[in-house]
C-alpha cells in the first residue's frame, strides 16, 4: 500500500527551508484564479463537538477546505483526528451526541443555487444524499444491511431514488458497475454481505456509490482491504470515471500511496484542525507542517533498512482540554515560545497551498 | 513438534443454490512457537478464511490441522478451552468484532478476569490502563468508559489489539489489523507486537497487503503468497521480496514498487473465481509467462528451489519447464529468461537440499 509513494524527504526541513514568498497576489488569498474549476463544496470554519462524560470533545475545530468540480481531495491525519467526523457532517449522519458548533458547509450543485448543508432540514437532505452526494463509510459495515442480499440492496437504492426504472435495467446497471470493480457480478449479487471478503465488500460499496451518478463521492478508507494489483485497477477506474463523469471526490485514507495516485490535493488534519492544504505533488516533495513531515517520514519502504523506520514521538493531545497554542507543540521539534501561547492560523504560503504553523508566518499571505 | 501444522487443509462453503464452493484448496504450513508467517494475496483469495480456521473460529472441511500435535477438530473439554485461550485473532474489521454494548474498560477487562483470574478492581484497572497506553489510546480517561460507537476506526482497531494482548496468547492471527491507523502509529504498534513476540514467544500469522509493512514485521521469518485458495510461494521474507519467483508474486511486488520503468503486469481481463477455477495452473489465464499446452493443462506442484523456499510454477520444475509439441516463441520470456533453461541454478540447489 504505502509503497507506491514517492520518496518523501527523509529529513525534517528546518525553518530555513520554508518556501520563499512567492509572487502570488495576496488579494488572491483564496486561490480562486489558480484553479479555474468552479467550487462544488466550501467548508468554512466548521467546528464539531461530541458531548462526552468529561465535557465537550472538540473533534473538528474551525476546519476550512474547498472541493472543486472534478477535483479529488484526500484527507489524511492521525487516527482519531476528526476525519470521519468532518466527512460525516457533510451528509448529516453524525452520531446523536455530536453538534455542529460553528461554521458552514456550502454546496454548489451545477445549475442550482447554493445549498447550506449545515442548516438543511432532514427532508431536503434526503434528496441531496445519494442523488448529489454519496458517502461510503469506513469498514463498509454500516453501509450494508447484514440480512439482505446485495442484489436487494442495489435494487432498493436504485428504486428509492429512481422509481421509474425497471428491475431489469437496474440489475443490468448494477452488474455493469460490479464488473467494473473486477467482481463476479452474479455471484456477488446473490451473496449476503458476510459471504464477501473484506476487499470484495469494499469494491461492492464503490460500485454502489456510483450507481446514481452523484456529483460528490465521499469515500472513508475505501481500499484498506485491497491487494496492490486490485487497488491499482480500482484507482485507475476511479480516475477514468472521474474524467468521464466529472464527479468530485473526497476520500479519507492512511495509505499515502493511494493519495499519490488518486488525489489532486491533500488536506492534513491534526487533532481536529486542518494544518496543511496543498497540491499532491508539492505536499510529497516539500511537506511544510512538522506533523506532515513526520507522517511522511513514517512510511515504510520496500527497500529501506529498518533503522530508518520512524514514528512521531509523543501522543495525541486531549481534545477535551481548552487549547492555548499549537496542538502539535508537545511533539514538535521546532516548537518555540510563540507556539505555546498562540494558535497558528491556516495561512497561504504559496500559489495554492496553506499551512497552520508559526514557522511560516513571514512567508504567508492571507488567511484561508 | 510444530505449534501449528496444516496438511492439505481445505474449506468449502455450502450454499443451497450454488452448492459447495471450495475456497481453501490444500494448504500445507507449519508454524513454530515464536515464529511469524506473513500472508499476502489477492482480495478474496482466502486469507481471512485461513486465519479464522487457525484461530478456531471456523471449522475446516478437509485435510488436517494440528495444534501441539493434536487434531483441532477432535479437541474437547479442557484441551479445547486451552486451545481457544492460546489462539486468538485480531479481526480485519473492528466495526464487526467489538461488542457494541460494552465499554472499552469491560471489553478489555473481561478477558483479563476470565483468563488471568484477576479479581481485584485496582489491579484490573491498572492493567487496563497499561494496555491502553501500550496501543496509544491516551489520555486513558478519555477512552476507558467509551463505547465502540464513540471511537474512530483506528481507535477501534487499537482496542481490538489491546483486548487480544491481555490474554497472553501463544498464537495470534493479525488480519489487516493496522489498516485504519496512521503510518506513524502503525510502526509503533508493530514494534510492540514484535517486542511481545520476543518476550513471550508468541507466533503470528500476519495478513496484510502492505508488502513494506509485511517485510518489516516478518523480517528474518517467512512470507507466504496465496492465490485462489492455495499457497503458491513460500520462503524467507527477505528472499521472496528481493527475488520473487512466482509470476503472481512478481506482479504484486511490481505493483508495490516505486519504480515504474520495468513493471511486471498480469493480463487483466479475467476475474478469478472459485466457481470457475482454471484448469492447470490457477494463474494461467492471467500469467504473462504462461506456457501453452503445459500451464493450462497440468497443475504445477510445489517445487522446492532452495532450502525453505518453494514455488508452485512450472518454470521452476527441476527438469526445466515441460515444453509443448510446437516451438515456443521466445518473445514473452521477459525477465525470467535465465530461469527457463534446464540448468536452473535455483532448482539445482533445491535438489541438493
Ligand atoms: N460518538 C462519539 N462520541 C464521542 N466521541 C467520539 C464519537 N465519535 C468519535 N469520537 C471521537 O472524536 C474523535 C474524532 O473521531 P473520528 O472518527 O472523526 O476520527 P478519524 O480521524 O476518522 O480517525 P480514524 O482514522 O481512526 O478513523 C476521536 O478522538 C473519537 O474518539
Ligand atoms: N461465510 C461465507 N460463506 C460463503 N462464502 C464465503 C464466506 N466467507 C468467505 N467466503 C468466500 O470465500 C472467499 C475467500 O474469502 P476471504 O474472506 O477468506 O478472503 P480474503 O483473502 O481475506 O480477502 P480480502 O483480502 O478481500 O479480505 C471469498 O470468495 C468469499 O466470498
Ligand atoms: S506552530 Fe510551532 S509547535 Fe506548532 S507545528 Fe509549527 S513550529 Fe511546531
Ligand atoms: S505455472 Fe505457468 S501459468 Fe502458472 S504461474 Fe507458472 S508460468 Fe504462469
Ligand atoms: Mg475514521
Ligand atoms: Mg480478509
Amino acid at each position: 500500500m504505502n509503497t507506491n509513494t514517492p520518496h518523501p524527504t527523509n529529513t525534517v526541513p528546518s525553518a530555513s527551508t520554508v518556501p520563499s514568498a512567492s509572487s502570488v497576489a495576496s488579494e488572491n488569498a483564496k486561490g480562486a484564479a489558480m484553479d479555474p474549476r468552479p467550487v462544488l463544496l466550501d467548508i468554512n470554519k466548521l467546528s464539531i463537538e461530541y458531548r462526552t462524560k468529561r465535557g465537550k470533545l472538540k473533534a473538528v475545530h474551525e476546519a476550512s477546505l474547498r472541493i472543486r468540480k472534478g477535483e479529488s481531495v484526500a484527507i489524511i491525519g492521525e487516527s482519531g483526528c476528526g476525519k470521519t467526523t468532518l466527512a460525516t457532517s457533510i451528509v448529516h449522519m453524525l452520531p446523536r451526541n455530536a453538534t455542529i458548533s460553528g461554521g458552514s458547509i456550502g454546496f454548489f450543485p451545477e445549475g442550482k443555487a447554493e445549498i447550506r448543508l449545515e442548516a438543511l432540514p432532514e427532508k431536503e437532505m434526503r434528496a441531496v444524499r445519494w442523488n448529489d452526494i454519496v458517502m461510503m463509510f469506513q469498514a463498509s459495515q454500516s453501509s450494508f444491511n447484514p440480512v439482505a442480499k446485495i442484489r436487494t440492496q442495489f435494487l432498493d437504492t436504485f428504486q428509492a431514488h429512481n422509481p421509474e426504472i425497471s428491475t431489469d435495467d437496474a440489475l443490468n446497471r448494477s452488474r455493469e458497475l460490479l464488473e467494473l470493480v473486477f467482481l463476479n457480478a452474479d455471484a456477488v449479487l446473490n451473496s449476503f454481505p458476510h459471504e464477501l471478503s473484506g476487499g470484495m465488500k469494499q469494491r461492492t460499496l464503490i460500485a454502489l456509490s456510483l450507481l446514481l451518478d452523484p456529483q460528490l463521492v465521499i469515500l472513508d478508507e475505501p481500499t484498506t482491504a485491497l491487494d496492490l494489483i486490485t487497488q491499482k485497477k480500482i484507482l485507475n477506474l476511479l480516475n477514468s470515471l472521474r474524467d468521464s463523469c466529472g464527479f468530485s471526490m473526497m476520500f479519507i485514507t492512511h495509505d499515502l500511496g493511494i493519495v499519490t495516485q488518486l488525489a489532486d490535493r491533500v488536506v492534513t488534519m491534526y487533532a481536529g484542525v486542518v494544518v496543511e492544504n496543498a497540491p499532491t505533488a508539492d505536499f510529497f516533495s516539500t511537506p511544510l507542517h512538522p506533523y506532515s513531515q513526520g507522517l511522511l517520514r513514517a512510511i515504510p519502504k520496500l527497500n529501506a533498512t529498518f533503522e530508518q523506520l520512524y514514528s512521531i514521538p509523543g501522543s495525541t493531545p486531549d481534545l477535551v482540554d481548552k487549547m492555548d497554542g499549537c496542538l502539535f507543540a508537545p511533539r514538535c521539534a521546532h516548537c518555540h515560545a510563540r507556539c505555546l501561547t498562540e494558535i497558528p492560523a491556516l495561512r497561504q504560503t504559496d500559489n495554492d497551498r496553506w499551512v497552520a504553523c508559526h514557522l511560516y508566518e513571514e512567508v504567508t499571505h492571507g488567511a484561508y | 513438534m510444530a505449534l501449528i501444522e496444516l496438511a492439505g487443509l481445505e474449506k468449502s462453503f455450502h450454499n443451497r443454490k450454488t452448492g459447495d464452493t471450495q475456497v481453501l484448496r490444500g494448504i500445507d504450513l507449519a508454524i513454530e512457537e515464536g515464529q511469524t508467517v506473513c500472508v499476502v494475496g489477492e482480495s478474496g483469495c482466502g486469507k481471512t478464511t485461513l486465519g479464522k480456521i487457525l484461530a478456531g473460529l471456523q471449522g475446516y472441511t478437509g485435510g488436517t490441522y494440528t495444534y501441539r500435535g493434536q487434531e483441532v477438530a477432535t479437541l474437547k473439554g479442557k484441551l479445547w478451552k486451552q486451545y481457544r485461550t492460546d489462539v486468538q485473532m485480531i479481526h480485519q474489521n473492528p466495526y464487526e468484532s467489538l461488542n457494541p454494548t460494552q465499554m472499552v474498560f469491560d471489553i478489555i477487562s473481561a478477558p483479563i478476569k476470565h483468563h488471568r483470574k484477576i479479581r481485584d478492581f485496582a489491579v484490573l484497572y491498572q492493567e487496563v490502563v497499561r494496555l491502553l497506553e501500550m496501543v496509544g489510546l491516551t489520555p486513558v480517561d478519555d477512552f476507558i468508559d467509551k463505547y465502540p460507537v464513540n471511537l474512530s476506526g483506528g481507535q477501534r482497531q487499537r482496542v481490538s489489539i489491546a483486548r487480544i494482548l491481555c490474554m497472553n496468547p501463544k498464537f495470534i492471527v493479525v488480519d489487516e489489523a493496522t489498516s485504519m491507523i496512521d503510518t506513524s502509529l502503525r510502526i509503533s504498534l508493530l514494534a510492540t507486537l514484535k517486542r511481545i513476540q520476543e518476550e513471550l514467544k508468541v507466533a503470528y500469522l500476519y495478513i496484510t497487503h502492505d508488502l513494506a509493512l509485511g517485510r518489516y514485521f516478518a523480517w528474518g521469518q517467512r512470507l507466504a503468497v496465496m492465490y485462489l485458495g492455495e499457497v503458491i510461494e513460500l520462503g524467507p521474507t527477505g528472499d521472496v521480496v528481493e527475488d520473487p519467483h512466482h509470476p503472481y508474486t512478481k506482479a504484486i511486488l511490481s505493483a508495490g514498487s516505486i519504480a515504474t520503468d520495468n513493471s511486471y503486469d498480469l493480463k487483466g481481463v479475467d476475474i478469478p473465481s472459485f466457481q470457475h477455477i482454471p484448469s492447470g495452473c490457477s494463474l494461467s489465464p492471467r500469467c504473462p509467462e504462461m506456457i501453452p499446452g503445459v500451464c493450462n493443462v497440468v497443475k504445477p506442484p510445489l517445487h522446492t528451489t532452495s532450502p525453505g523456499r518453494c514455488v508452485a510454477c512450472h518454470l521452476y520444475a527441476a527438469e526445466g519447464p515441460r515444453t509443448t509439441e510446437g516451438p515456443r516463441s521466445t518473445e514473452n520470456l521477459g525477465t525470467t529468461e535465465g530461469q527457463r533453461s534446464t540448468e536452473n541454478p535455483r532448482t539445482g540447489q533445491g535438489r541438493n537440499a
